[in-house]
């Protein structure tokens, strides 16, 4: 940061970048908003920014008519549970493929990423009938190991290019040292490795939380996730504004609370290889 | 540097991962290709116990034949194409203004990165009803604060509105990346350059813009394969009406609305040639920037 | 190989079963107002039997793609499910729902709308049971009506109804004199567009199934309604469906509203509706042509076949769409908010009769004929749908094309050209031609 920099062009800069960070967060904010009006403050015309009732009446209808706590219990256990079980595989694979390279290395990788490009609306039919023959339907385990299968290859891919950026010279060293394979790992890969391990665990957690088409489709009451909870508010009778907000609210939260606290991590892995 | 023991570890564990992948795409596509052979009509009594009819190639033809065929091709493309083209430029310029030093870059940070973080389902819920409602929507209240008609933002611009949605669930991620991939440029290159007198779009266009290709392939990259099998946002909003009818959302209306599994089937196998042709488009052009 | 899963997984059932002593059934259903309510009472239902209920509330399009790739896949997810009139006939002939001819004496299934149990069954067998059923009618607002010079008849024409929205509208004021359906789906507009069709004397099909776009009536149909909405109905009613609608005329923005006779006791309740005082109700309207362009529609629930808990399930359903439920709903919030249109005896009842809506609402379920609902022989059953499994598909892209004439994106020529050439289509993808 040697470049001198005019205070004038300091506060223009300023308010040019929250003018365009209010307007990009704005609808979320706005949602926020509305879920603590009533449904008729919600669309009054002209719009209520501040001075209204604040009132927390959706959020008692809404978890009166709907356990929130169910389906987020069920969206921690999938999204956690898949991303855990996606970097248990991807670790070892990505691992290999960037230390121990071989000339088809690219296209496995690429082969990978191309799985993601089946579009699941094809294929519903035919793991809905593999789910119904193994009674996985409606199960979180059903439901983890389709999410953990869906972001294996972003896993395996994130990984990849941050495991690929730790020099190999230091693999060298501890090689001569005489350490072994598993020591390597242990010792000197794990610490280097561990942020970008953080970050692609962030990143998955946030896709499988928003995954909507398998975790419709394959639940019914008991292994249902927030991508569920939300579907019975889309659009019911009448002024549903308010409690569209706050059903909203509820289901983003976590979420969005999660990445705020660790946006650093995930700002740091989150290169794909972009960075040289 | 690798040994022959080091070789054979490596295979070990790269195995359950393409296993599991393998197994992930083979099963799926294999009975997607046999549903795509045969008449399979669910709700008129057809199932795989009792055996289902061969067709041949019909399926195929019929859904390639339809009206909605090559439309949706075109909606697909377009529709991708503007994604990655709205957020990859207003990433960059997003990047860039991100880059200077001003007060609170931490706190505009949190708010830039936020969308990536709403269910696509919610997000287009909240644009559809909240903002884009032609009645009761924030945009129509701020048209006629100026005295305009509202827009019906779903029927009138249905296709930009989508757009526009995913874009801003995209921009985040785009941002993020490319912002990374400033950060790293070196700042000395830059200011020599500045002392020299280079003006700033010259800056931008000699120095800037190349040292951001490789971020831009991956954007591009990791979106398309997202962008292709778009869903939520377009069942939300217009539900495949208003030329939003995507290839996705095509097959979704064969398999689930008409119940026509072979169809929709067949329709799967085109989706997969079509991101593959995609896919080798893009891997051409990565595969080289990957490499650099 | 066979063998060993199915054991493997009858014993998996078995541990399942031996570990859950308590029954609990779950429900499927759609969130709308009456269903949401029932949820409500749900403890007293599980109070009364000590069956746990547990509940999976979707929107319409989401539990339709839900039930049906469930029943199709025999997913066995659910062990009620709340399907329509257009599902009932459908899945109870391919065997799939449990038949209902077992209902006890106190359920009194004689008792169920002879049109409403004759949309749920298939063969004289009933397969869903009636929550609450509908027709449509005509919601007019009395006070612009009497402003205009002009009075509702009872039954009154197309032409009459036009002429009145022209009357009421009153852009300054933002008054449109008509609300209609025009968003896509075909259980929004084009179950509106279907049901009007009927009065211009068109149809779907003809006797050997082939499309009738390219006839006379369809045109006039569209002409009719697209000329109608130009003039006096909101903007952007391409994507109005019946929320967007009930919204609407409960802000006072709308003179009339055709659309499903529960709106009523929405468009009536003060604390819903700004308009509530100053609502009249007509029949839907006809051409002189003998049909009028009123549907009929129920919600039901129904018991797929397969389950484990039919015996339950069977209880829930009658504990539901009872006598004693509708009166512990009017005990509780009135009788205008009991689940309307599906027992003959609350149409009996005086309480009943004294709600604004009631007559209304019978005499328009009352004259719907779903096996007689086209002016011209059609081979299909059913007034806003045709019961065949293809229609859903088809007639949710034909209101797609129809939708983009609303929107001024085309023609309707084009559109009807469009959906000829769809829906032969599909037909003959599905071995009907």
């Amino acid at each position: 940061m040697a470049r001198s920099i005019t205070p004038r062009r300091k506060i223009l800069t300023t308010a040019a970048a929250w003018a365009v960070g209010i307007l990009i967060f704005f609808p979320i904010y706005w949602t926020i908003l509305t879920s603590f009006k009533t449904e008729a403050q919600a669309i009054n015309d002209p719009p209520l920014f501040l001075f209204f009732d604040w009132t927390l009446e959706n959020y008692s209808v809404v978890q009166e008519r709907s356990d929130y706590m169910r389906f987020l219990w069920n969206s921690l256990i999938v999204a956690g549970g898949s991303t855990l079980l996606g970097i248990l595989v991807a670790v070892p694979a990505a691992w290999s493929m960037a230390f121990v390279p071989s000339r088809r290395t690219k296209d496995v990788l690429l082969w990978m990423l191309s799985t993601k490009m089946l579009p699941a609306v094809g294929v519903l039919y035919p793991i809905s009938l593999i789910f119904v023959r193994f009674g996985l339907l409606d199960t979180r385990a059903g439901l983890i190991a389709v999410l953990m299968l869906v972001n294996l290859p972003i896993i395996v891919w994130m990984l990849y290019t941050y495991f690929k950026e730790i020099p190999g010279e230091i693999l060298e060293a501890a090689r001569m040292d005489g350490a072994g394979l598993k020591e390597e790992i242990l010792h000197v890969l794990t610490p280097m490795a561990v942020p970008g391990i953080a970050s692609t665990i962030l990143l998955n957690v946030i896709l499988a939380w928003n995954e909507a088409f398998w975790t419709l489709n394959l639940t019914a009451a008991k292994a249902a996730p927030l991508t569920a909870f939300i579907a019975s508010y889309s659009s019911p009778e009448g002024l549903f504004f308010a409690k569209l907000s706050a059903a909203s609210t509820m289901a983003i939260a976590p979420i969005l609370i999660l990445g705020w606290f660790s946006q650093k991590q995930l700002v740091r892995g989150l290169t794909f290889g972009a960075v040289k | 540097m690798a040994t022959k023991s080091s070789r054979s570890a490596a295979r070990v564990m790269l195995a359950p991962a393409v296993i599991l992948l393998l197994g992930w795409m083979l099963v799926p596509l294999t009975m997607t290709l046999f549903f795509s052979f045969k008449k399979y009509l669910p709700l008129r009594g057809d199932s795989l116990e009792r055996g289902l009819d061969w067709v041949g190639f019909a399926n195929y033809a019929r859904f390639i034949s339809s009206s909605s065929f090559w439309p949706s091709v075109q909606t697909t493309l377009v529709m991708v194409g503007c994604v990655l083209a709205v957020t990859v430029v207003l990433g960059i310029l997003l990047a860039l203004l991100l880059d200077q030093p001003f007060w609170g870059r931490g706190v505009v940070r949190i708010l830039v990165i936020a969308p990536f973080f709403v269910m696509p389902t919610v997000s287009a819920l909240v644009w559809k009803n909240m903002f884009m409602d032609p009645v009761n929507g924030l945009l129509a209240h701020l048209w006629r604060f100026f005295g305009a008609e509202p827009v019906s933002w779903l029927s009138d611009a249905s296709l930009a509105s989508v757009i526009m949605i995913v874009s801003w669930q995209w921009l985040p991620f785009a941002t993020l990346i490319l912002l990374t991939a400033i950060q790293s440029l070196d700042s000395e290159q830059l200011e020599a350059a500045e002392m020299d007198g280079a003006p700033a779009l010259g800056r931008f266009a000699h120095i800037i813009l190349p040292h951001l290709g490789r971020a831009i392939t991956i954007v591009i990259l990791i979106q398309t394969i997202f962008l292709l099998s778009i869903f939520a946002e377009i069942f939300v909003t217009t539900g495949g009406a208003f030329g939003t009818r995507t290839l996705t959302y095509l097959i979704f209306q064969r398999v689930v609305d008409s119940q026509n599994i072979g169809l929709g089937s067949a329709g799967g196998v085109y989706a997969i040639i079509l991101a593959n042709i995609v896919a080798i488009f893009l891997m051409r052009i990565v595969g080289k920037n990957l490499d650099r | 190989m066979y063998r060993r899963t199915a054991l493997l997984a009858a014993g998996a059932f078995a541990l399942a079963a031996a570990g859950s002593a308590a029954a609990e059934i779950t429900i499927a259903t759609v969130n709308n107002g009456d269903m949401i309510r029932m949820q409500g009472y749900t403890d007293r239902f599980t109070d009364e039997t000590g069956i746990e209920v547990e509940w999976v509330t979707l929107e319409e399009n989401v539990l339709r793609q839900r039930v049906t790739t469930d029943i199709t896949t025999r997913g066995g997810q659910f062990d009620i499910m709340t399907i329509g009139m257009y599902e009932a006939p459908i899945w109870g002939a391919n065997g799939w729902l449990v038949p209902l001819d077992d209902l006890s004496d106190e359920y009194d299934v004689d008792d169920i709308l002879p049109a409403m149990a004759g949309g749920l069954s298939h063969d004289g067998t009933l397969y869903a049971a009636p929550f609450y059923g509908e027709s449509s009618m005509i919601m007019y607002r009395k006070d612009l009506m009497e402003a205009a010079g002009l009075e509702m008849p009872e039954a009154p024409s197309w032409s009459f109804v036009r002429h009145a929205a022209e009357a009421m509208t009153d852009r300054g004021r933002d008054i449109n004199g008509i609300c209609l359906r025009g968003k896509a789906g075909w259980g929004e507009g084009g179950a509106f567009i279907t049901a009007m069709s009927n009065s211009f004397g068109a149809r779907w099909f003809d006797l050997d199934w082939n499309a009738q776009f390219d006839t006379r009536p369809w045109a006039d149909t569209l002409n009719f309604f697209v000329g109608m909405m130009n003039d006096s109905g909101p903007a952007g009613y391409a994507t109005n469906g019946f929320n967007e609608n009930l919204s609407l005329f409960q802000q006072g923005k709308c003179g009339m509203w055709i659309d499903a006779t529960v709106a009523a006791s929405f468009v009536t309740n003060p604390a819903e509706s700004t308009v509530a005082d100053k609502v009249g109700f007509a029949l839907a309207p006809d051409n002189g042509l003998g049909k009028r362009s009123n549907w009929l529609w129920a919600w039901a629930l129904a018991i797929p076949a397969g389950t484990k808990q039919e015996g339950d399930a069977k209880k829930f359903i009658e504990w539901a769409t009872s006598k004693e439920y509708i009166k512990l709903v009017a005990e509780n919030e009135g009788w205008a908010n009991v689940p309307p249109g599906a027992r003959t005896s609350l149409y009996r009842n005086p309480n009943y009769r004294r709600v604004p809506f009631a007559r209304m609402t019978l005499d328009s379920i009352l004259t719907a004929d779903p096996n007689d609902s086209t002016l011209e022989p059609s081979p299909y059953v059913g007034i806003q749908f045709a019961a065949i499994p293809e229609f859903a598909g088809i007639a949710t892209e034909v209101s797609q094309e129809f939708a983009e004439v609303y929107a001024g994106r085309q023609t309707v020529e084009e559109a009807l050209e469009k959906a000829q050439d769809i829906t032969n289509d599909a037909m003959e993808a599905a071995g009907y031609r």
